[in-house]
């Protein structure tokens, strides 16, 4: 269990005020200026040798990413900073937490994150619906600018950054970073092709790279308590504290800062208050956001908690959003649900996922009553298999690996009520 | 020059070069909606999946995928095979598979690729989207629960036609292809679409269920609608043309085509002159060839004079010259409207930069033209330029060119005191052309125009950047057969000619031909015929073969698709037979004895599909120009006799120049 000291978020629950005279006494904006003095690389460098994984899901190393962006721009093309803070995938809570409670982590992160890459300015792109942790973070930077730690000079390091916020209107797909670029331009929120790779040609043609909420904040804390601190938390290759944000039939739900591998059990038992009715009653687990495959209860109880050890039960780390379900879930109709959001989010662009997560939702929701013969069941899974790896971005990915989840743990959940449909009728028929 | 493995086979592709193109290098074909050659890649329809090694374990978009060295790419493996039926079937699933009702059936891409690649069954037992019908105007009739989304429309609407007035709206399985508020597309390039669209979403709303393409007899001809000469096929069943579409010309008209060369077609079998009329007493009656002839007989002597239209061929041209000729008259004249330039030096008034060529250009000066209405396809030609980086000036009253245009005033006496930005512009620029419109001409610029070549170092090495853009499709081809008299038609007044042949010439003043003996020599009932004293009907441009030279002097021979209605002839026949009934009888028997005549006298015309030679030489003109121009065009769908015949014209004059609103019947 991760000692208290050892936690980063230390207002995460809002016990103290967010603003940055609290947050100044919490230890942001602490002698930034020293910070950025280290130089670019060296604290690219360090971001690099504490392991961080990119925390938006995808667990890609953070410094190495940020090493990808040109070390001198090109006049007329400098480099970007985006933050995305479209947090709209289901289960996903953490950076409104971090938003409405710490600000100041994440905009001093942009600043030092942005000085490290050279870039000229970060956005951060806010999901629309989240209104007033816009307002806070609205707030925080302009707070950041009265301070003179953003903007010309920033913290008196002579470097100028500005930290812009932009407000997204609430699709969930321009939480992909190309879409995100291309809604932050003024288009159509749709993901662009790769190659081009947005460290190449991103926001406006320009080198940019796009960081999550999470891994842009912890940077300022690693670079003042060291590499070699936030990588002895953790197993190797998944080092580093976490938010896990846990729902669904627990007794306590709630976002709590822990270290990466933590067991699913302990988890559990030390923040959530265990599992409703106990750890009999746990059916199956969603470890990572709506995205990822479910994982059945027995394979979960003790596998711990980070990118790789989720992998090997085919399923992964996502976001952290762990959703939690016990045996009164009906969880047909909770994967049937999440394939309508995929199915509603999905922008049109592509073929696969325009017209497959339609089809896949359709054939859900007969799965989930029944009216369906089993041979669809193959009929599905090879649908989401048309789906999964054709499309431009990972959404198709993303709205595949529930059902295939499903379909691999509790087919026989799904044969049961095709059969009992059918056998009713034949009864009802019979009484006749 | 990146060299890589396609099924086996290597290939060298040029730098920049996408897979999909390496694919099709080494003859491999590779299915695919929304990719197209001239439309920015978008890489949607994830038709065109190959495996690439190196690279991640699943299939790639080979349209959006560079080919770079040593990769290994496979098209006909079990990964591709499966991928191309899943996105066919994904395709399939929402298409109402109404191909029997549907216009595009027989020349569909998704019908042929889905016979090609597809499973051949449906798995989808869900009910089908529906989708309304969207109105776009006159021309592109919808069908949108057809469409898959390509989106080559929107993609075309917004860089090549430069309206963007198509766009999606929706996301997800609501995505939807509209125009905004379902208003009219501007586009005089609109038809275009309708051909990008692979399926039967977007169609030629004049052409709706009208014929079926494998009934289609296809004729290779040219355009006349402008003097672009855009290359076209004829598509025609019996003795009418049903449809014109474009043919690919990278040199001349790419493979677009602008809305009235397309569609002014109905206007084929509307209003026509299908047989002999004299006037008798002061009433145009019908009569027979040999009365005609022998009326017009009475008028013929030395001082007869012939002006041609603007839709003729040039063997027409010939054949009413060499009888001409044979009376000793020289009084030639093409130039309908009066305009009395100098034709001293056929390089001044030709468009010497090549209608590809201007692309190149990195600085423009448009004087008194609105190339959008008088040349839609140079104007896209400048629009490319435009986005290359080229500037664009213009002198003349303001209008909207798809471009960012520096307008520097409608007078032209800037001609000669270019604005300080303007000169800078062409002092920096490596390839600077001017580009002089008809409304220039008119206003007697050419000579101020042509003063520019040397301060603005128009004319270098391997560049000639001025260009005199023409609007008819008989201009140049009359030019070099001497359809111009120096003082223009005043000219021919002058010599008050007893006779006058009209070659299809309906812009003429007619009132100041009182005295003379009218001739209407055409295929429309228009303003021509109107004032004739005799007419003989005529054959259009798909009634007969004819040599065109475009505006940049390039020679295309347009072939006969279909007969001339009713008495109608060739125009050249008609003037052997009148030449034997007036005693003179021209030397040719055959279209290929006039054409070899022809030839000899003019050499260049015999150059089929190139550019003709002029020398380039500067006329002396005086080099003073002052006042504004106007614009010759005023309503771009009704310029000439097919076009007035066009009901599909006349709806889009109402709707698009005037603004007039039809409601739509409802289904």
């Amino acid at each position: 269990m991760l000692a208290d000291k050892d936690r980063i978020f230390t207002n995460l629950y809002g016990y103290q005020s967010w603003h940055i005279d609290a947050a100044m006494k919490r230890g942001d904006w602490d002698d930034t200026k020293a910070l950025m003095a280290r130089g670019q690389d060296a604290i690219i460098d360090e971001v690099k040798a504490s392991g961080l994984r990119g925390r938006g899901g995808a667990g890609f190393p953070t410094g190495m990413k940020w090493s990808f962006m040109p070390k001198e721009p090109k006049p007329g093309k400098p480099n970007f900073l985006v933050i995305n803070a479209d947090e709209s995938e289901p289960g996903s809570c953490k950076d409104r937490e971090i938003i409405r409670h710490d600000p100041h982590r994440l905009v001093e992160g942009a600043l030092i994150a942005g000085f490290a890459m050279r870039a000229r300015a970060a956005y951060i792109y806010i999901r629309g619906e989240y209104i007033r942790e816009a307002e806070v973070l609205f707030a925080a930077v302009r707070e950041a600018y009265d301070k003179g730690f953003l903007g010309k000079n920033a913290c008196g390091s002579g470097y100028d950054f500005d930290v812009f916020v932009h407000r997204g209107a609430g699709a969930y797909i321009c939480g992909e970073e190309t879409a995100m670029l291309e809604s932050l331009e003024g288009h159509k929120g749709q993901p662009r092709l790769k190659p081009p790779f947005p460290a190449g040609a991103g926001l406006y043609g320009c080198p940019t790279t796009v960081n999550n909420v999470e891994s842009i904040a912890v940077v300022p804390t690693i670079l003042r308590r060291g590499a070699s601190w936030f990588a002895s938390i953790g197993r190797p290759k998944n080092e580093g504290t976490k938010l896990f944000q846990i729902s669904g039939h627990v007794n306590k739900p709630c976002v709590v800062e822990e270290a990466m591998s933590i067991p699913f059990r302990e988890l559990i038992e030390k923040h959530c208050g265990g599992i409703r009715g106990g750890w009999d009653n746990l059916l199956a687990v969603i470890p990572g956001g709506s995205s990822v495959p479910l994982v059945p209860a027995h394979e979960i109880i003790d596998c711990p908690m980070d990118f790789d050890a989720l992998k090997e039960l085919k399923s992964g780390l996502g976001t952290a959003a762990v959703i939690v379900m016990d045996k009164s879930t009906d969880v047909v109709r909770a994967i049937s649900r999440l394939s309508y959001f995929y199915k509603h989010e999905s922008c049109g662009q592509c073929t696969p996922c325009r017209e497959g997560t339609g089809w896949m939702w359709r054939v859900m929701e007969r799965l989930r009553t029944g009216e369906a013969e089993i041979e669809e069941i193959d009929t599905l899974h090879e649908v989401t298999k048309q789906v999964e790896g054709h499309t431009i971005c990972a959404l198709g990915d993303a709205a595949a690996w529930p059902i295939q989840g499903l379909i691999r743990h509790f087919r026989p959940e799904l044969e049961r009520r095709i059969v009992e449909r059918r056998g009713e009728s034949s009864f009802a028929q019979a009484a006749e | 020059m990146p060299k890589l493995t396609v099924d086996g086979i290597e290939v060298e592709v040029p730098q920049g070069a996408t897979v999909l193109q390496a694919c099709e290098a080494a003859g491999k074909e590779i299915p695919r909606f929304c990719f197209h050659e001239r439309l920015a890649i978008a890489g949607n329809c994830r038709m065109c999946l190959v495996e690439v090694k190196p690279g991640p374990p699943k299939p790639q978009a080979s349209c959006a995928l560079p080919a770079s060295d040593n990769q290994e790419v496979r098209t006909d493996s079990l990964m591709v095979k499966k991928a191309r039926e899943g996105v066919m079937e994904f395709l399939l699933i929402n298409h109402p598979l109404d191909c029997p009702i549907c216009d595009q059936g027989g020349e569909c891409d998704l019908q042929d690729q889905a016979m090609a690649y597809g499973r051949g069954f449906s798995r989808f037992d869900e009910n089908k989207r529906a989708v309304t019908d969207k109105y776009m105007g006159p021309i592109i009739k919808t069908s949108m629960n057809r469409c898959i989304q390509c989106t080559r429309c929107v993609r075309f609407s917004e860089q090549v036609a430069g309206v963007e007035e198509i766009g999606a709206i929706g996301r997800g399985e609501n995505m939807q292809i509209t125009t905004y508020l379902e208003k009219t597309l501007t586009s005089e390039l609109s038809g275009n679409v309708a051909d990008l669209c692979p399926v039967g979403a977007l169609l030629q709303k004049p052409y709706s269920f009208e014929a079926r393409p494998w009934e289609l007899k296809k004729t290779p001809s040219i355009d006349v609608h402008d003097a672009v000469g855009s290359n076209v096929r004829l598509d025609s069943r019996g003795r009418q043309v049903m449809r014109v579409l474009p043919r690919i010309n990278e040199d001349v008209n790419e493979e677009w085509l602008s809305d009235k060369s397309r569609h002014a077609i109905d206007g084929m079998v509307r209003r026509r002159l299908d047989r002999v009329f004299v006037r008798k007493s002061g009433k145009l009656q019908p009569a027979s060839w040999e009365e005609a002839f022998a009326e017009i007989a009475k008028h013929a002597d030395g001082t007869m004079a012939a002006i041609a239209g603007d839709l003729v061929d040039c063997e027409t041209m010939y054949a009413a010259k060499t009888l001409l000729k044979s009376f000793g008259s020289e009084l030639l004249e093409g130039r309908q409207t009066g305009m009395d330039y100098d034709c001293s030096s056929l390089a001044a008034v030709n468009f010497n930069t090549t209608i590809a060529g201007i692309e190149d250009a990195d600085a423009i000066l448009l004087v008194g033209t609105n190339v959008r209405l008088e040349a839609p396809l140079v104007n896209t030609r400048i629009r490319k330029a435009v986005r290359r980086g080229a500037k664009v000036f213009a002198i003349g009253p303001e209008a909207d060119l798809t471009y960012k245009v520096e307008w520097l005033g409608n007078d032209l006496g800037l001609l000669g005191k270019l604005p300080q930005a303007a000169a800078d512009a062409f002092g920096a620029a490596e390839r600077p052309a001017v580009i002089v419109g008809g409304g220039a001409l008119k206003a007697g610029a050419l000579g101020a125009a042509l003063a520019l070549v040397g301060p603005l170092n128009l004319v270098r090495d391997d560049w000639n950047g001025f260009n005199v853009l023409h609007m008819a499709a008989s201009r140049m081809g009359g030019l070099m057969l001497g359809y111009a008299q120096k003082g223009g038609i005043a000219d021919i007044l002058a010599a008050s000619p007893k006779l006058t042949f009209f070659l299809g010439a309906d812009e003429v003043d007619f009132s100041k031909f009182d005295n003379s003996f009218k001739v209407y020599v055409g295929h429309h009932g228009d303003k021509g015929a109107h004032h004739a004293d005799v007419i003989l009907p005529a054959a259009s441009y798909v009634e007969k073969s004819g040599t065109f030279v475009n505006l940049e002097g390039r020679v295309q021979v347009a072939q006969q698709a279909v007969f001339a209605p009713g008495e109608a002839r060739e125009d050249w026949k008609i003037f052997r037979a009148l030449s034997e009934v007036l005693g003179k009888p021209l030397s040719f028997d055959t279209l290929a004895e006039l054409r070899a005549a022809m030839i000899g006298e003019v050499p260049a015309l015999g150059l089929d599909g190139a550019i003709a030679p002029f020398e380039w030489t500067l006329p002396k003109l005086p080099a003073k120009a002052s006042g504004p121009v106007g614009y010759p065009i005023s309503d771009f769908y009704l310029t000439n006799a097919i076009c007035r015949a066009s009901p599909t014209m006349q709806r889009c004059s109402a709707e698009i120049v005037h603004g007039q609103e039809f409601a739509e019947a409802a289904e």
